[in-house]
């Protein structure tokens, strides 16, 4: 190490005060960034990421102080600059891009205004040589023209390109480092590709350091050179990327590499291993290793008596651990276990029976105006799920797949089509006017933890409540049925008398899924339950769904923009797009050759916590186009990267019905899409680079 | 096992649950000391509340006694602490039994705004469509009155007592109340727990009552206790008009009426009962910040 680091944390050390005193959030954090290089800090929620983060350009707030240590960037202690000092150093030699692009932009601005508003402060430009720069930055982020972009105003763009723009704002003034805090988490996937590819590319060009924070190992390993694993405010594990995924030596390291599932598995293959436990919090913080609860190789004594120092390997400079038994654990072996040989289950009767389905949303405008062209969530949906068996619906946000989920619970009706349940017609009936019997038939499981429970509510009075309504139980076989379904999703009963408040995410899960179970559903739809979880949680979740599903023989409808978790669950998947189902097969089908293009974009596009497994990408286009404006031909035609020609704007591309009830909707012919799809594609399913 | 007569290892739900609830809100007391404007708000109005409910007892005269000898020298002294005012009546007496009348319309009136408001704000956020937009507008009809032209046609009709104005300003607070919760409904009602209600059967007005409204009630009760002190504002008001409750119960503002024409001798006659409004009205706002500023915290 020549090279002058232009970060260096030394043993920096980092608190907020409150009312209960100091809580030390950082304990001592030690690790560089070199020039040029980018450095990636993964880590689950509360594990004190954003903290550095914050802490590097001093921005910690009223309530929090760099408590002891050194933060130096390139030279100076931020914890000694004077504000002047920081002002500087903040706009012109560090930049921050923040998860939520729409908090950084100025929304009464246009954005032409707020990238020349840089270089005019930082440099002292004039207008016109700053209004050339923002157009050149413009350019570099891949936005097409730049000059009416320069015109608009945040709320005018996409998330995609709201994201592009925070990054040109920080690129403008030539920062020698770049903080990114979970910059794609709130993307879709194929726009995620899309900007993580860009700042690989455009931190080559202008040589700048960068921060990369993110809770997902897969975005780290396509951007960084290093990476770092932080637990509870420490930093367990650092090394470049090969060393890290290839030989991690860390139990932690381990344990987030083995909950994730990935493209290459299915539940019937390798399960997946979540961490038992969750994180003590930073007030109680154990003595010796932070992970010791946790792990599953902990050695009483040795790794809970006293702190434990972060070694050099033998071997592989640069590699550091945090761990006491790291030289004797045994190798880490990927959980990829030998593919195919999954047994399929002979379908069951049909549960779920969905035809021609669609629903069109009108727009009002003003009072009494009835004009505007209505918005087409769904666009004659086919589908069957059989009784037993797990059907993922996957496809980017604004694809119709959550108001598929609101028809089938009866939360929206139907514009026209059918949905049989259980051999009733529902398509047009509202929950409300829905026989006790149909409502017991279908529950559903929703995404978000924070609002899936009423926080007014009681564990126990939010089940009972579900059982009395639903099963008309009462008194003590009531209090008794929600002891039993506690147990069911794994929770003491003791939690039936706390409220949400006091509940983790992981648990407030749970009590949801506890919930929906409550009336012995046949059908359980699940709207992206676990996407706002931290990942070990979201193992135990998902082997939660599949072995109460497996148990109870239950359909699952199963609603994710995430490939990997579906390729886990799934036995068959739905590959939606614009509010038409675009492929359609078993899951082992749908992530094989021949794909239906989008779906070869959607896995292509997929983070793979892999380094060997990082090739050329498909790069869609181009957003969304809005569901007002449906094309003629293929709804995908305009950001398809196997685009045929003319007839697929002008002529709605047929069903290409494949083996097994695979069905694919293109105007390419299915051997031709395997020619083309399989130069590309590993043996096991998941396409790679060449 | 100590543990008594619960069978079968079952748990104890019911009393669990009331423990709970008393636990939570022994909790909840305890945090207004965490806010300083709170707990100022709070001793402020505890004062003024043992003020009144102690008032028979303290009071050093019947409020409406004369004391003839003090009207030469009307103004604080050792037998009238505050004075008297101009047809020598105790003001100090007279203020402790104003506190009684305030302290009862004031709130009473709050409460009654909030029930109505609730219930008209919850109905139009909850249903939206037609429903919303009649009682919206029937609430804009109702705010765009000047209020002081409304309470004197309505109170001049009617006559004034308290319960009149009790009912005067129920009507007229409640737009106010409905306007905060119908926002807060259009806003919870979009809650996944209100779809899981939905699915599993709920009747509208229990999904309005026991699933929107309990996660409404902390800008509600914020709201109602700088409402209650814009009450004691407005009953002032009103008694300084002259109809405000009839004489010759004392009531706070109509003290100042029947003085504030000797205000260049006798200053004293009014600013005493002034004062005590705006004490009582400071504290009912400090409640209000301070019961803000520990609803942010979490």
């Amino acid at each position: 190490m020549t090279d002058t680091p232009i970060l260096a944390l030394e043993n920096a050390r980092i608190s907020y005060f409150g009312r209960a005193g100091e809580v030390n959030v950082v304990p001592g954090l030690t690790f560089r960034v070199a020039p040029g290089e980018a450095m990636g800090l993964v880590g689950e929620s509360g594990c004190g990421k954003s903290t550095v983060a914050l802490a590097i350009v001093r921005y910690l707030g009223r309530a929090g102080r760099i408590v002891g240590g050194r933060i130096v960037f390139e030279g100076h202690d931020v914890a000694t600059m004077t504000v002047s000092e920081l002002r500087a150093m903040r706009g012109r030699r560090v930049a921050m891009v923040y998860q939520d692009p729409m908090a950084s932009l100025n929304p009464v601005m246009t954005v032409g205004r707020q990238l020349m508003e840089v270089p005019m402060l930082h440099e002292g430009l004039g207008e016109r040589a700053a209004r050339a720069r923002a157009l050149e930055m413009l350019a570099e982020v891949r936005l097409q023209d730049g000059e009416s972009v320069l015109g608009r105003y945040p709320h005018q763009l996409s998330g995609g390109q709201q994201q592009r723009i925070v990054i040109a704002m920080a690129l403008i003034a030539e920062p020698a480092l770049l903080i990114m805090d979970e910059p794609t988490t709130g993307l879709d996937v194929t726009v995620e590709a899309a900007v993580l590819e860009l700042v690989r590319e455009l931190r080559q060009r202008h040589r700048t350091a960068v921060l990369f924070i993110s809770h997902n190992l897969g975005t780290v390993v396509r951007v960084c050179d290093r990476i770092g694993v932080m637990y509870a405010g420490e930093l367990v594990e650092e090394g470049s990327i090969p060393q890290v995924f290839k030989n991690p030596r860390h139990p932690y390291t381990r344990g987030l590499l083995d909950c994730l599932p990935s493209l290459d598995r299915d539940k019937r293959q390798a399960p997946l291993v979540p961490i038992p436990g969750q994180v003590a919090p930073p007030l109680a913080r154990p003595v010796g290793c932070g992970f010791a609860a946790r792990c599953a190789h902990v050695e009483p004594g040795r790794c809970t008596s006293q702190a434990i120092p972060v070694l050099p390997l033998a071997g592989e400079a640069g590699h550091r651990v945090q761990c006491v038994r790291a030289a004797e654990l045994p190798r880490w072996e990927h959980a990829r276990s030998a593919a195919g040989a999954a047994e399929e289950r002979p379908s069951g009767e049909v549960t779920l029976r969905i035809d021609g389905l669609e629903k069109l949303y009108r727009q009002r405008r003003g009072l009494f105006g009835s004009g505007g062209a209505p918005v087409r969530a769904l666009n004659g949906i086919d589908l069957i799920a059989t009784k037993g068996e797990t059907l993922a619906i996957v496809g980017e946000s604004g694809c119709g797949k959550s108001t598929l989920a609101k028809v089938l619970a009866g939360l929206e009706t139907a514009s026209s089509g059918h949905v049989e349940l259980a051999g009733i017609e529902v398509a047009s009936t509202r929950v409300e006017s829905r026989p006790l019997a149909l409502k017991r038939t279908i529950q559903m499981v929703f995404q978000n933890p924070d609002s899936t429970l009423n926080p007014s509510h009681s564990v126990g009075y939010a089940i009972g409540r579900a059982l009395r309504r639903l099963r008309r139980l009462s008194g003590s076989e009531e209090a008794s049925e929600v002891t039993r379904l506690l147990d069911i999703v794994k929770l003491p009963p003791e939690l039936a008398g706390r409220k949400p408040d006091r509940l983790s995410g992981g648990q407030k899960q749970r009590v949801a899924i506890a919930r929906a179970l409550a009336g012995n559903p046949d059908v359980i739809v699940a709207d992206e339950p676990v996407s706002a979880l931290d990942v070990s949680v979201q193992a135990s979740i998902i082997n939660l769904l599949n072995e109460i599903q497996a148990e109870r023989d239950a359909t699952l409808i199963f609603i994710s923009h995430d490939l990997s978790v579906v390729r886990y669950l799934a036995d068959h998947v739905a590959v939606m797009y614009l509010g038409a189902v675009v492929e359609f097969g078993r899951a082992a089908d749908v992530f094989a050759p021949p794909f239906h293009p989008y779906t070869e974009a959607l896995l292509s596009a997929v983070p793979v916590p892999d380094p060997d497994a990082q090739g050329t990408r498909i790069v869609l286009e181009g957003p969304l186009p809005s569901a007002t404006e449906i094309p003629r031909g293929c709804p995908f035609s305009g950001r398809c990267p196997r685009r045929v020609g003319v007839i697929c704007d002008e002529t709605p591309p047929p069903t290409l019905q494949l083996a097994s009830g695979h069905r694919i909707v293109c105007h390419i012919p299915a051997e031709e899409l395997t020619r083309l799809q399989s130069a590309g594609i590993r043996g096991d399913g998941s396409p790679t680079g060449s | 096992m100590s543990v008594p007569a619960t069978a079968e290892g079952l748990p104890a739900v019911p009393e669990r649950v009331r423990g709970g609830y008393a636990r939570t809100w022994a909790r909840r007391l305890g945090r207004i000391r965490e806010s300083t404007p709170a707990l100022i708000g709070v001793s402020i109005i505890a004062f003024w509340v043992a003020a009144a409910a102690l008032a028979p007892a303290i009071a050093p005269y019947p409020p409406n006694a004369n004391d003839v000898a003090a009207l030469a020298h009307p103004t604080p002294s050792g037998a009238h602490w505050l004075g008297t005012d101009h047809l020598g009546r105790d003001l100090l007496s007279r203020i402790l039994w104003g506190a009684r009348t305030v302290l009862t319309v004031a709130p009473l009136a709050v409460l009654g705004a909030a029930i109505l408001g609730s219930l008209l704000g919850l109905t139009a956020g909850y249903y939206r469509g037609a429903i919303d937009l009649v009682i919206v507008r029937a609430c804009d009809i109702v705010l765009s009155f000047p209020v002081i032209i409304l309470y004197m046609i309505i109170l001049a009709h009617f006559g004034s007592s308290a319960l009149n104005i009790i009912g005067v300003l129920t009507l007229t607070k409640a737009p106010i109340i409905a306007r905060i919760v119908r926002g807060l409904t259009i806003e919870l009602r979009e809650r996944e727990y209100v779809a899981a209600a939905k699915m599993r059967g709920e009747s509208p007005l229990y999904i309005m009552l026991v699933e929107i409204l309990p996660n409404a009630r902390g800008p509600l009760i914020v709201d109602m206790c700088l409402r209650t002190g814009y009450n004691v504002v407005i009953i002032g008001a009103l008694g300084f008009l002259g109809i405000g409750l009839p004489p010759p119960d004392p009531d706070w503002g109509g003290m100042v009426k029947d003085t504030y024409g000797m205000m260049s001798v006798w200053p004293h006659m009014a600013v005493f009962p002034c004062a005590a409004i705006s004490s009582l009205v400071i504290g009912f706002n400090l409640l209000a910040v301070g019961l803000r500023e520990i609803g942010l915290r979490d």
